[in-house]
């Protein structure tokens, strides 16, 4: 159905009325949000405001209370996150969650999981079509592997790689699905400034070249600021504010949530890396 | 200086005692005294003594070790060396006096006397500690007072009974033999031979520790085979029995034990191939490495054929005897191998593996006994019940699986204990007696044919063992590198990323139990029809830690370790029946030093040793 948004873009995930509670803390208030396809969308707010709860709702991780979330016109909140996964949506962690006792490849190979279709009986007869899709599997691993800027570190554990490697990995173990929409909880966190500019790059390429719709969780204001087309605010587990950066950046209510209620006089948010 | 020698000496003393304390602890429970039946050369030394000697060598072998490397003289390792030998004997010469009828009243002083001494150094330490007297005092009282009524009921204890045997069974006329060198009636000689002994044994520890390298390694080869070979002699006797003529055997052996000469030579023959060895192993090793990958390929592939000829033709090198405990250890490994795809492979910490393997049993035993039990009364074959047995395993392992999918680590060992236990009883029980007959079992199971011969000798029983084998080697080689085995190893690493990124973890799982049942079941068809008799008490929960923990000894997922892990585990105690007393002692000391000095297994597999030593990487924080 995927109902026209502001701008005329369909809308690649939609939720309403999203609510979860932990035994009476309300971490997520009957939210409404979209994410227009094709965009770069932030989620911010201040710590504790609810935004990897939202992302760990959206993915299945935790069963919402209330509400529907609908990707691509369809409802999966009340799936399990391999469905939702296989439906295409795929994320990476705030703490980096690799396979850490596999090599770099086979996490990218284990993450294709929702397009394999070889069975068990297969690998032990070494059938050829299994063959055929193992290989097919571990091109296309090295293929991501290449797109991620590692090439040559496949067979690596990927613990020893180093902490902007194993972020990068960890990306592309979630491309290795295929996805439409990237959930990526704070992507830059713990990187130099550097890094950050080329992690910033990296996730416009995931939307211009491969047409991934992206959403991310970020600190640094100036990431969000540089590459989001669409914000979304969200304080004690509530959106205060949505829309353009510059909307957002003069917006009376997230100023008041970041800085407190005196700094909303002075009515912009100058200082970056919240 | 002098606090480095302080140091040195404190540790000297404590590994002295500890050591000790090994030795008195042995011959308390009558392990010194069983493992002296065992001659290890003949009319020379026993098992026993090896075993006496054995930890003032070794302790002194390590503090040498540490000495030297800390900076101090051969000329003081040598020192501690005696003194740790000197240590070990110490509290069996104690144990030695209080045994006997004449120092008898030494056990009696001493308990008297214990309260005094001890509460006098807690109220010292209490003054040095700067206590006002008073505060000494009442330490010195209280002390006094409560060890003296723990001391006291010694006393009584060792009045009433008499002597020491009625409260340490084992301290006997035996143990007294052992560690007095047969000189039971002249204590003091005795004593002496144990303190020199003891002594010599510390000092040729550091000796052996301060020779270069190249003797050394030469020496220990020597004689770590010698024993070896004298205290297995009746295991190498029964191999040379296939291959060689009564002369020559009767030569080497006198019974099962080594001659004198036999194992002189033996020494000398291997420090001279371990001599050779540590002088040119080095050199043959870089060589190989030099090599370039096809002519290492070649020499791996003849390797590989050389081990594939041993295996084939073992049954024959070694006779009926051992055939038939190579066939228990092939069990084990079949098993080991089988439960290696739930722990190794998918990390699922299974221990009720010994269902499949009753499952397997019972199966077989039903479908093919002749006896009153038998369902077919011999229609069924061996062959044909295999896969059947086979797919009840399963069966019965995803049955079991459903109920603890969601459990993880501990408690899914815990709720896969409860159904092993659960197997055990089921088996024993008045409801399924009149299909399986309760605590007698099922009887009168016939062997395999092939064709048309039975296979009733334990050399034709051992190739299904390894046919078994090897087919679910090649199977969890297969899956392991596959999009199963990845599946494994994800839900292994973490398993809620794993259901993230995609994976059907319940099915994922379910697989991983159901072909390590089939396994297990495999086995127990195997060991039902070697037996012939299917019992209850064979179905307990030792199976499924026997497995476990030679899975653990060889090595988590690693398909060597699991056959070394059996053949440590299995074989031993089925070759030497002195071990099999004190099995579960052994195993248990084996697993805890083990885990200390070497978690990863005897031979590891290369992911767990990566694990095991690349220690905790620190956390990065994230940023906010």
């Amino acid at each position: 159905m995927a109902e026209a948004g502001k701008n005329g873009q369909r809308r690649i995930l939609e939720a309403t009325g999203m609510t979860k509670r932990f035994s009476g803390l309300v971490a997520v208030d009957s939210l409404d949000f979209y994410i227009p396809e094709g965009a770069i969308a932030s989620i911010i707010g201040p710590n504790g405001a609810g935004k990897t709860t939202f992302f760990n709702c959206i993915t299945g991780f935790y069963q919402i209370d209330e509400g529907a979330i609908l990707f691509e016109g369809a409802r999966i909140s009340g799936k399990t996150p391999d469905l939702i996964t296989r439906a295409g949506i795929s994320r990476t962690f705030q703490n980096i969650r690799l396979f850490n006792n596999m090599s770099a490849i086979e996490n990218i190979m284990v993450g294709q999981e929702p397009h394999l279709r070889s069975s068990w009986i297969g690998a032990i007869l070494g059938l050829p079509s299994t063959r055929r899709e193992d290989d097919g599997c571990e091109d296309r691993a090295r293929e991501l592997l290449h797109f991620v800027g590692l090439e040559g570190k496949g067979d690596m554990l990927s613990k020893n790689l180093s902490y902007g490697d194993q972020r990068r990995l960890e990306i592309a173990r979630a491309l290795a699905n295929r996805p439409k929409l990237v959930l990526l909880d704070e992507p830059t966190a713990g990187m130099n400034p550097r890094e950050t500019i080329e992690t910033t790059d990296f996730i416009r390429r995931l939307r211009d070249e491969l047409g991934i719709t992206v959403v991310l969780i970020e600190h640094d204001m100036r990431v969000v600021m540089e590459i989001s087309e669409h914000i979304t605010v969200l304080d004690y587990g509530r959106k205060i504010a949505e829309g353009l950066p510059r909307d957002i950046q003069t917006n009376l209510k997230v100023i008041e949530a970041y800085l407190g209620s005196g700094a909303a006089q002075s009515n912009t948010v100058t200082k970056p890396g919240i | 200086m002098n606090i480095l020698a302080s140091e040195a000496s404190r540790r000297i003393l404590r590994l002295g005692l500890l050591s000790g304390g090994f030795i008195l602890f042995a011959g308390v429970i009558g392990m010194i005294a069983a493992f002296h039946e065992r001659e290890v050369v003949d009319d020379f030394i026993s098992l026993g003594q090896v075993l006496l000697l054995a930890a003032p060598f070794v302790t002194s072998y390590m503090a040498a070790t540490q000495m030297l490397e800390t900076g101090e003289s051969p000329r003081m390792a040598l020192a501690g060396g005696l003194v740790i030998g000197v240590l070990c004997a110490l509290p069996t010469v104690i144990l030695l006096l209080f045994n006997s009828d004449d120092y008898r009243y030494l056990l009696d002083t001493s308990l008297k006397l214990i309260p005094f001494v001890a509460a006098s150094y807690l109220a010292w330490k209490s003054h040095a500690q700067g206590n006002e007297t008073r505060q000494v005092a009442a330490t010195w009282l209280i002390a006094a007072l409560l060890i003296g009524i723990v001391s006291f009921g010694f006393a009584l204890i060792f009045e009433v009974k008499g002597d020491l045997r009625g409260v340490l069974v084992n301290v006997d006329r035996d143990w007294v033999e052992v560690v007095t060198f047969d000189h039971r009636r002249e204590l003091w000689t005795g004593i002496g031979l144990l303190l020199a002994a003891s002594a010599g044994a510390g000092l040729a520890g550091v000796v052996m520790r301060i020779l270069p390298d190249i003797p050394r390694r030469a020496l220990l080869y020597g004689l770590g085979i010698t024993l070896l070979v004298g205290a297995f002699g009746e295991t190498v006797r029964l191999i040379l029995q296939e291959n060689l003529d009564r002369d020559t055997l009767r030569e080497i052996f006198r019974r099962d034990t080594l001659r004198q000469n036999a194992a002189a030579m033996l020494f000398i023959i291997s420090t001279l191939a371990g001599f050779l060895w540590a002088m040119f192993g080095g050199r043959a090793q870089s060589e190989f490495a030099a090599l370039d990958d096809s002519r290492r390929q070649q020499v791996r592939n003849l390797g590989m054929l050389l081990f594939a000829a041993l295996l084939l033709a073992l049954p024959w090198l070694i006779g009926r005897t051992l055939s038939d405990v190579a066939v228990t250890i092939g069990i084990f490994v079949l098993m080991g191998l089988g439960l290696n795809i739930a722990i190794g492979l998918a990390g699922l910490l299974d221990l009720g593996y010994v269902t499949n393997y009753a499952v397997g049993a019972y199966i077989l035993a039903v479908l093919t006994s002749i006896g009153p039990l038998g369902l077919f009364k011999g229609t069924f074959t061996f062959w044909m019940v295999i896969p059947i047995a086979l797919l009840a395993a399963m069966f019965a392992g995803f049955i079991f699986a459903v109920p603890v999918l969601r459990m993880r680590g501990d408690y899914l060992a815990i709720a896969t204990l409860g159904f092993g236990e659960i197997i055990g009883k089921l088996a024993l029980s008045d409801w399924l007696k009149p299909l399986i007959g309760g605590a007698q079992g099922v009887q009168n199971i016939p062997k395999p044919f092939l064709f048309s011969t039975e296979l009733k000798n334990p050399e034709q029983l051992y190739y299904i063992v390894l046919v078994a084998s090897l087919v679910t080697l090649f199977v969890s080689i297969r899956l392991n590198n596959s999009r199963t085995g990845r599946q494994w190893m994800a839900i292994r690493e973490d398993e809620d990323v794993a259901t993230a990124i995609g994976i059907d973890t319940a099915r994922a799982k379910l697989l991983a139990f159901t072909l390590s049942a089939a396994t297990g079941g495999v086995a127990g068809a195997i060991f039902a029809a070697k037996v012939g008799t299917v019992f209850p008490n064979s179905f307990t929960v030792f199976i499924s830690i026997n497995v476990l923990s030679l899975i653990i000894v060889g090595g988590i997922a690693s398909n060597p370790g699991i056959v070394v892990g059996a053949v440590v585990l299995i074989g031993m105690p089925e070759l030497l029946r002195e071990f099999s007393d004190f099995r579960f002692l052994m195993y248990g000391a084996l697993l805890i030093l083990m885990m200390i000095n070497r978690p990863q297994g005897f031979i590891p597999s290369k992911l767990v040793m990566h694990e095991v030593h690349a220690g905790v990487k620190p956390k990065v924080s994230a940023g906010d």
